[in-house]
């Protein structure tokens, strides 16, 4: 047996508590004193500082839960790395560009790369619920630019040249969003039908459907007067869904996106879906073992379909919120997301072959993602090199994260 | 050669937190059989992965032939002249036969696997081993114990010196049973010896000529079959008396029918037809017969897994319509499935959650799931079960089969069922863990529930039925009624009725 040292989980928090607010110490004395080429550095570390004992006061207060104490060995230290090792590598990769180029310490950079990752995370959010079921959802993209057309086709200003359809009056905001995103759910709701009632794999039902959505979007894309032209002139309280921002302190910060909360909002409903209902459980049950699912009384066929619905819902939110940002769309919108989404949520821990998957994973997932995606552009590596990189991500993640699973 | 073939001297293997093997030596002398036993968890398994290579042993030696070695692949093992039959069988389904067993060593003509030439060898090593098959037919369309008989043929054809067998019965019927012994007495005549692990003492008694008995990982010792009975192999695997193999049932069950099956056939036309029966309350009903007796596609049906194509059933009275799971369950039945590994177990979810799927939304407030009520019911039921297991947040995966069994149990109790169904409640699981599970039944007959039993096992289906229902291919062939006079020659007569009608039709 390897030597081991139990620390009472009290002492361990409070160890962590005092870390923490050494770190935000540090923060606010560098703020204080002159800190010319460190940018942001300071508040960045208040606010790491903030966050470390904020984890450390749950940990305190968790303790009940958690188990009283905390064992320190060898293999705790090794099992720990393992779990953590994405992270790490992220931490080690932005420690890096921070020395490479500083002017990425910068709470700008921060909060743009959390705006960035909000509608791909939206897009992760809603396959991963396909993905526990050990399926995948192809059809995940072309149900964002089917959304976004459909939204912004029916939400442009009146004195617009070119308008989709000219004599429509202006419509309440509401109604072309929910139109598109009910688009989008009738087409989850055929997938869902073609893997419950046939038992068609997922990979070969939704493949069939994403092809269907992007004809079906194609063809409405397509019809007169708009003839395929890309969809401008969007009317700006529609807009406003995906670009206000909040706190704007002119010169000085550039704002929180709406994006942002968005995002949280839905991750936490996602997250009390998954864990706290039972359809949620049924999810993890039917991936961990569907033939058992059915023996116990699950309602299979109905949470399969649940399954692909919520997905399309979230798919067409995410397709709002990309019309929105942008301000337009065309019927190449969300092209290739599914294989970022499932890229972000498989990194993320979620289990290929079902029964798996965590939300905070998902998280994580998307944002080393776009980090990668940011640092990398931000220290001017080429867009090839980068996607090099992204590839050797997703294979290396994947294997660390089988490999605690392996048994000898 | 020295005397034994094969030495594993106090081998140690260590998980986190169990010792699984404690210095467990065992010696096979070449030209025998060689049991294995002990409860489940005992190493038995264990053991024998570090013989094939799977585990790596943390301490001791193995010495084969005479030579120590250090086995770190199931593929070495085999070079070296070490097979296996594992328990659970894992045939690929839509490749033909011949290729499953000849996969990893085809034989070939330049780089091309050449076809003729494994058909002719399968066909070969068929006829040694007594098997009718066509080499080219395809493995998914076998039954489970043809299945069986055909892996029995593939540890035959690497020429091993020893083959380990693990419960290599489970899924056979008595002939073929005697069939695999007249194969184990070639093998054995040959010079060759055999591990064999079986819960079934009857087996062991008959087949083997030196048995080792294992529990908590320690070697208990080895003796010569000749000098063992039932009673003193239980006796030194659980390491204390068990003079009583069920427990006393101190209740009778009440003439109230509780269920009542009139007519009832299958939609698929080779499954069960025009079976009659009644259960009362309080009454724990056997369903005796072979495999493909159709018991369990019986059973599955009540509990609205299968199709039906004619058929009444009352519960307490009245008729209901069961066809899919939840209108079961809403009526009060619960089904434990035989497969417990394909149909019953969740491997890699938690101990809580494998407890609780059954009834989740009695555990719901307004649709959000209460956790510590969950956890508070699943510790309970799981405790008066007796599950051991260190907490509910282990995955299922890592119990022995005897806890998943009683998770499983719990599981069906949670759902408050009138009528528990149980389907070979104690295949593959150990004495002490069968003992209670008995136990549970009797309790449950006791507060008024009643059971349905399928069991393969002659001594249980006679020790723990009221009343056993047999059944052969598909129809039920009579029913035994007396309690104080079971007898196992009646119930193999009705079992085999059919067969023998046939049999005597041609003759």
């Amino acid at each position: 047996m390897t030597s081991e040292k139990v620390i009472s989980r009290k002492s361990f928090s409070i160890a962590i508590i005092l870390i923490g607010l050494v770190i935000a110490a540090v923060g606010i004395v560098m703020q204080v004193l002159p800190h010319e080429g460190l940018y942001d550095l300071p508040i960045l570390l208040i606010m790491i500082g903030a966050i470390v004992a904020l984890f450390g006061l749950r940990q305190f207060f968790g303790s009940k839960k958690l188990g009283s104490g905390i064992s320190f060995s060898g293999k705790s230290v090794l099992q720990f790395v393992a779990d953590k090792a994405i992270i790490l590598a992220l931490l080690v990769l932005v420690v890096v560009i921070c020395f490479l180029q500083p002017s990425f310490m910068q709470v700008r950079v921060v909060f743009d790369i959390l705006t960035q990752s909000s509608p791909k995370l939206v897009i992760a959010l809603g396959i991963c619920f396909s993905l526990i079921i050990a399926g995948t959802d192809l059809s995940a993209g072309r149900m964002v630019g089917l959304s976004a057309v459909i939204a912004t086709s029916m939400l442009q200003t009146a004195d617009y040249g070119n308008r989709f359809f000219p004599d429509m009056p202006q419509l309440s905001i509401i109604i072309p969003i929910v139109a598109a995103i009910f688009a989008c759910m009738l087409f989850g709701l055929l997938n869902g039908f073609l893997v419950a009632q046939f038992g068609m794999h997922p990979f070969i039902a939704t493949l069939a459907v994403q092809t269907i959505v992007y004809g079906v979007c194609s063809l409405y894309f397509d019809m007169a007067p708009n003839n395929s032209q890309p969809i401008g002139g969007v009317r700006p309280d529609f807009t406003a869904i995906g670009q206000t921002k909040f706190f704007v302190v002119p010169k000085v910060f550039n704002g929180v996106s709406i994006l942002i909360p968005i995002a949280a909002v839905i991750c936490f409903v996602i997250w009390f879906i998954l864990n706290k209902t039972t359809f949620g459980k049924n999810v993890y049950a039917i991936g961990g073992n569907k033939e058992a699912a059915v023996v116990s009384g699950v309602n299979v066929y109905a949470t399969i379909l649940f399954v692909f619905i919520i997905g399309s819902l979230l798919y067409g939110f995410g397709g709002i919120l990309e019309a929105a940002r942008t301000a337009g769309a065309t019927n190449q919108y969300g092209l290739g997301y599914e294989t970022d989404a499932i890229a972000a949520c498989v990194v993320g821990g979620v289990s290929m072959t079902g029964g798996v998957g965590k939300i905070s994973g998902i998280i994580t997932g998307v944002l080393i993602f776009t980090v990668i995606q940011y640092g990398l552009q931000f220290v001017g590596i080429s867009p090839m090199w980068q996607q090099v990189i992204k590839g050797i991500i997703i294979a290396a993640a994947v294997a660390i994260d089988l490999s605690k699973y392996k048994k000898k | 050669m020295g005397e034994y073939v094969l030495e594993m001297k106090e081998i140690t293997k260590l998980f986190p937190g169990v010792v699984a093997l404690d210095k467990v030596s065992l010696n096979v002398r070449p030209g025998t059989v060689h049991a294995l036993m002990g409860e489940n968890g005992a190493g038995k398994s264990t053991l024998m992965k570090c013989l094939f290579g799977i585990y790596q042993e943390d301490g001791g030696e193995i010495v084969f032939d005479g030579k120590p070695v250090k086995v770190t692949s199931s593929k070495q093992a085999l070079e070296m002249g070490v097979s296996m039959i594992h328990q659970e069988l894992h045939p690929i389904r839509f490749r033909p036969v011949m290729e499953n067993i000849w996969l990893g060593r085809f034989p070939k003509t330049l780089f091309a696997v050449n076809h003729k030439a494994m058909y002719n060898k399968t066909k070969e090593l068929f006829k040694q081993v007594d098997l009718d098959i066509d080499p080219s037919v395809l493995a998914g369309t076998l039954s489970a114990s043809t299945l069986q008989l055909v892996e029995i043929a593939k540890a035959v054809s690497y020429n091993s010196k020893v083959i380990i067998m693990d419960e290599p019965t489970s899924s056979l019927t008595e002939t073929e049973v005697e069939h695999l012994f007249a194969i184990i007495n070639r093998l054995r005549s040959e010079g060759r010896s055999i591990i064999y692990i079986s819960h079934k003492m009857e087996e062991i008694l008959k087949i083997s000529d030196e048995v080792s008995i294992m529990r908590d990982g320690k070697n208990v010792g080895t003796w010569p079959a000749a000098e063992l009975t039932t009673d003193l192999i239980i006796n030194r695997m659980v390491g204390r008396d068990l003079t009583n193999r069920f427990p006393e049932k101190t209740t009778q069950p009440s003439n109230e029918v509780v269920l009542k099956v009139e007519n009832y056939t299958a939609a698929s036309p080779r499954s069960f037809k025009n079976v009659n029966f009644e259960l009362r309350r309080g009454e724990i009903l056997g369903i005796g017969g072979l495999v493909g007796a159709q018991r369990t596609e019986l059973v599955e049906a009540l509990f609205g897994l299968r199709s039906v194509a004619s058929g009444v059933v009352y519960k307490n009275g009245t008729q209901v319509k069961m066809d899919n799971v939840r209108k079961a369950k809403r009526n009060h039945l619960a089904l434990l499935t035989e497969e417990r590994r394909a149909t019953g177990v969740f491997g890699i979810l938690s101990v809580l959650e494998n407890t609780v799927i059954a009834n989740q939304k009695e555990y719901t407030t307004a649709g959000v799931v209460n956790n510590h009520k969950r956890y508070k019911v699943a510790q309970e039921s799981c405790k008066q079960l007796n599950v051991k297991t260190p907490n509910l947040e282990v995955h299922m995966e890592n119990l022995s089969g005897g806890n998943q069994q009683k998770v499983l149990i719990a599981r069906w109790l949670l759902t408050n069922p009138d009528i528990l169904i149980l389907d070979e409640p104690t295949r593959g699981i150990d004495v002490g863990a069968k003992y209670e599970i008995y136990t549970i039944m009797l309790d449950l007959v006791a507060r008024g529930k009643s059971v349905i039993m399928i069991s393969s096992e002659m001594p249980e289906l006679l020790g723990m039925s009221d009343r056993i229902m047999v059944m052969c291919e598909g129809r039920v062939t009579g029913f035994l009624n007396d309690k104080e006079n079971f007898s196992q020659v009646e119930v193999m007569r009705l079992a085999t009725q059919f067969g023998q009608q046939q049999a005597e039709v041609q003759a």
